[in-house]
């Protein structure tokens, strides 16, 4: 085997002193070069969980609906009639922060090859972004730009619909901006596949892209270690994406699926071979020996540990029994991607690397899966305030006319058509509710009934109080759902929050994972997967805590999926849920008027919560209601105003005593509309009519007026 | 009725264009590399990337062997429609006149638009009424239709000129807002907009729909060419 690393070279791979003892001691030994940068990687943050994985027991993972849970690619939920919906949330924050554009890209690529690694065909493609306030920033502006660009870029030419989506601009996102992407895809059940590798003597084969030295990441250390000189290290290490290639490989992986050739699946993410491999071998019980000599690469002279952490992109693992082998390579064959026998399955539980002849790593699987050390949190709530106050852009003197205005044009709520304009929402032929037309995206299924889905998350409530602004987060999601018509069944979530290590950051999460934890249980939703993603922090302190939830539900008639727009004069307008103990804590018009980020949020009764969505839900479905929405970002004054613009239509509306405007009740209130006779037994708010939307003794504001406001407010900026 | 849909490596509108003609007739997909074309009445070449499109759009996807295929079908009258990156491909292959240029905004856009029906006069529009209207989306970033004064004139004289965007509606900046032109002899009919996801009352307007009814009445009927 090759010489031992440099001693100090571990702690340059982000190891600790302590982690790097315990390897030496579990090994018995100093592990050889490839070992320790396949091990660094295997033990670092984003492949081990270590500062999150005790904390996310504590989510509930069970339901009737679950299919598959969370540890494979993708969380499954049935959803009737044999087929099953796969879907996950993941991070591609960092990458995207360096080279937008391709960050952004292929963190859409990364999250498709999950989908299609557990055997579904992706469907539908979500974005949950975050930037700097694009007013003072050039470069949020920037990284909106290039960011919306990628998204596209890779979505659109795989033909994958962007159904959704959300973005939220912050000064706390400023040095780190956010890129969560979320897939669905549809499967019969009999096609879903696992991951563990099984069945020693079969074999192992790498799919799709050569490699190359992208992404290579921390382990870069190693090449001037080696080398002797830096050059090699400065390589960009941002993968690059190639939809093309993808788009082939994903047609061939549900064809040799459907063929029936694949013992199990897996795709190359972070740490590429090296986790896709181990984590294949301790799924299954099983070893592997594998000859990276044998890998197709797109550079010559790669060195062995470059081989097994390179993260190049659009490539997938799979095992193949011998006997199949040849109709395995016919399939890729047609469809044009290459198919590299590279190893066995073995009987032992070690990972054994080869180069040639020469032996490079020869690992137990479980030194690389199960024992980097977890850490405890050691949480604290901070002692002074975390986020500075906003600079204020709006007075107390505003009129409530100017509020209203303001508010709509503010970049968090402006209207989001200059973005999704740049996605394709349609292709495949089952979006039922595109962007804007609803408060979920609705897709029809090959049964006739229909899921829904949403992605949410304002890392604003959650800043002002972490485990009510993650209640909230969840909560809001199933509103969204209801408004639809849409009962849930699952939930993912990525946890974009700042340095675990610090006890106020600590705190946040742990709060935050209780909050969603809470809502789960309350709601009934298990979680089926999910991504963490940690150290979101610049010198001028973290990211707002920010908990992204994305939630699918089901709906039994897709051409009833709801509406957010008002849809004939002279219906009756009304209010479900508690709306009455709603306040001005955390919201918009908070941020506007430089308000302190701090909380409580109002307390709310889960079970009323839950009362409120069935009450949508059900009016939806019976037609009842002609239009459903939440109240969220803004408050009512805004929800309302939504519902006219999209109907083209205004309302006079009379808000009784304790009614405020401007008080935000995410995920627990919505306005629906309606004949009177529909909505008997609600609080009748006022009537569909008009040009102008009416609040009796406090505003009247053409519906034009709005409108033009609210299609600024973003579009300015792009 | 059978049409027949192109798949190259990197289409992605394919099935939903196959689905499309099945409201109105028989469909089959057909393989890149194939040469037959199956005995099939009218081919469609779909929107999506053929084979990426890091090159020119089409650039490629002209030289498939079963390019050579649908030239000839087009050279005997067949019936050829050509959406989207379809319309970008038969322009790159000569059967179309003009060409498609990246829209003003540099951008890729998706939009639903209002299309005016020009003429009648077509097998893709016989079963339209003259200056109906058509609501059906477009998606693309090369989508700025262009040809030269000369041509055009002479396009716009004989009838070539199928569908234009409605006031107001042109997305990309192409010329005369032209969305969408046949040949000469009136079999090869290539646009921008998406007829085949215009065609289900449950995800949208259906005005795509009189686009595949007017070819399938076409070859039922046996309605000479124009």
């Amino acid at each position: 085997m090759t010489p031992s690393a440099a001693p100090a070279t571990y702690r340059e791979l982000g190891l600790t002193d302590g982690e790097y003892e315990l390897i030496v001691a579990g090994l018995g030994r100093e592990p050889a070069v490839t070992e320790l940068a396949m091990l660094s990687l295997m033990w670092s943050e984003h492949c081990a969980y270590k500062h999150s994985k005790k904390l996310l027991r504590r989510l509930p993972t069970e339901g009737p609906a679950v299919l598959m849970g969370p540890g494979e690619n993708a969380g499954v939920v049935d959803v009737g009639g044999g087929l099953g919906i796969a879907f996950k949330v993941e991070s591609h924050n960092h990458p995207s922060a360096v080279e937008p554009f391709q960050g952004a890209a292929t963190g859409v690529g990364g999250i498709l090859r999950d989908v299609f690694a557990v055997g579904a065909r992706p469907i539908a493609v979500l974005d949950s972004l975050r930037f700097g306030e694009p007013a003072d920033s050039e470069r949020s502006r920037y990284l909106l730009d290039r960011a919306v660009g990628g998204i596209g870029h890779y979505g659109n030419s795989i033909g994958v619909p962007t159904v959704g989506g959300e973005i939220y601009f912050e000064a706390s996102y400023e040095q780190n901006c956010l890129i969560n992407a979320m897939c669905l895809g549809l499967a019969p059940h009999e096609r879903l596949i696992r991951s563990a590798a099984a069945g020693p003597g079969n074999v192992l084969v790498l799919l799709g892209a050569l490699t190359g030295r992208d992404g290579i990441g921390g382990a870069s250390v190693l090449a001037s270690a080696e080398l002797g000189e830096g050059d090699e290290a400065k390589r960009p290490s941002v993968q690059i994406g190639d939809p093309f290639a993808e788009k082939k490989l994903l047609e061939c992986c549900l064809e040799l699926l459907d063929s029936e050739l694949l013992v199990s699946l897996q795709d190359l993410g972070a740490a590429g071979l090296t986790s896709s491999s181990s984590e294949m071998a301790a799924k299954g019980g099983v070893g592997l020996d594998i000859d990276c000599a044998l890998v197709p690469l797109r550079e010559p002279d790669m060195e062995p540990f470059e081989i097994m952490v390179s993260e190049s992109q659009e490539r997938m693992l799979c095992v193949v029994e011998p006997d199949q082998l040849d109709a395995v390579v016919a399939v890729c064959e047609h469809w044009e991607t290459l198919a590299t026998p590279i190893g066995t399955v073995t009987d032992s539980d070690r990972l054994r690397v080869r180069s040639g002849d020469e032996v490079v790593a020869d690992l137990p699987v479980s030194i690389l899966v199960d024992d980097c050390p977890l850490y405890d949190l050691t949480p604290a709530p901070p002692t002074q305030p975390l986020y500075p106050a906003p600079a204020a852009s709006l007075t107390v003197e505003s009129g409530p006319e100017e509020t209203l205005l303001a508010l709509l044009a503010s970049a968090n709520i402006a209207s989001r058509r200059p973005v999704f304009e740049q996605y394709d929402p349609v292709v495949q032929s089952r979006t039922v509710r595109r962007p804007d037309d609803a408060d979920a995206a609705v897709l029809v299924l090959p049964t006739g009934e229909a899921i829904a889905v949403s992605i949410d998350g304002n890392g604003r409530r959650v800043a002002c109080d972490p485990r009510a602004g993650a209640i909230e987060a969840v909560f809001e999601c199933a509103a969204n759902l209801a408004c639809v018509g849409a009962t849930p069944l699952g939930l993912t979530n990525c946890l974009n929050f700042g340095n675990p290590e610090k006890p106020h950051v600590a705190w946040q999460l742990v709060e935050a994972v209780e909050g969603i934890r809470t809502a789960c249980l309350a709601l009934e939703v298990p979680v089926v997967g999910g991504n963490v993603s940690l150290y979101n922090e610049a010198p001028g302190g973290p990211i707002f805590p920010t908990p992204v939830i994305g939630m699918v539900g089901r709906l039994p008639d897709p051409s009833r999926a709801g509406r957010l727009a008002f849809a004939r004069e002279g219906d009756a307008i009304a209010l479900v849920g508690d709306f009455a103990g709603a306040d001005r804590a955390g919201s918009e018009l908070a941020k506007l008027r430089g308000d302190p980020v701090s909380g409580p949020l109002p307390a709310l009764d889960e079970q009323t919560v839950r009362a409120a969505h069935q009450t949508v839900r059900a009016m939806v479905n019976t037609g009842a209601a002609r239009s459903a929405h939440d109240i969220a970002e803004g408050g009512l004054a805004v929800a309302l105003a939504e519902c006219c613009i999209a109907g083209g239509v205004g309302a006079n509306v009379a808000l009784g005593p304790g009614l405020d405007p401007f008080a935000e009740a995410p995920g627990r209130a919505f306005i629906v509309s309606g004949s009177e006779e529909a909505l008997r037994g609600l609080p009748i708010l006022g009537v569909v009519g008009g040009t102008a939307l009416t609040l009796e003794g406090i505003l009247d504001v053409e519906v034009s007026r709005l409108s033009q406001a609210r299609s600024e407010g973003l579009a300015r900026f792009i | 009725m059978k049409f027949g849909v192109v798949r190259f490596p990197g289409s992605c509108d394919e099935v939903d264009a196959l689905h499309a003609c099945r409201r109105v007739g028989e469909a089959v997909l057909l393989w890149h590399g194939d040469r037959d074309l199956q005995g099939v009445d009218a081919v469609v070449v779909p929107g999506g990337f053929s084979y990426g499109d890091y090159l020119r759009v089409g650039a490629i996807a002209r030289f498939a062997p079963v390019m050579e295929e649908v030239a000839e079908f087009a050279a005997a009258g067949g019936l050829v429609l050509g959406i989207c990156n379809g319309f970008q491909v038969l322009c790159e292959a000569g059967l179309l006149p003009g060409a498609l240029l990246p829209n003003t905004s540099l951008r890729f856009i998706f939009r639903q638009v209002e299309l005016e029906v020009v003429t009648t006069d077509s097998p893709f529009t016989g079963a339209c009424a003259l200056s109906q209207r058509l609501s059906i989306p477009i998606k693309h970033t090369t989508g700025r239709y262009y040809a030269p004064d000369d041509q055009l004139s002479r396009m716009e004289g004989s009838g070539q000129v199928l569908l234009r965007y409605a006031p107001g509606e042109n997305p990309n900046g192409s010329v005369n807002d032209i969305a969408g032109v046949c040949n000469e002899q009136r079999n090869v009919f290539g646009l921008m907009p998406h007829p085949e996801h215009a065609v289900d009352p449950l995800t949208g307007p259906t005005g795509g729909l009189a686009i595949f009814e007017s070819m399938r009445a076409h070859v039922t009927d046996g309605a000479a060419l124009v």
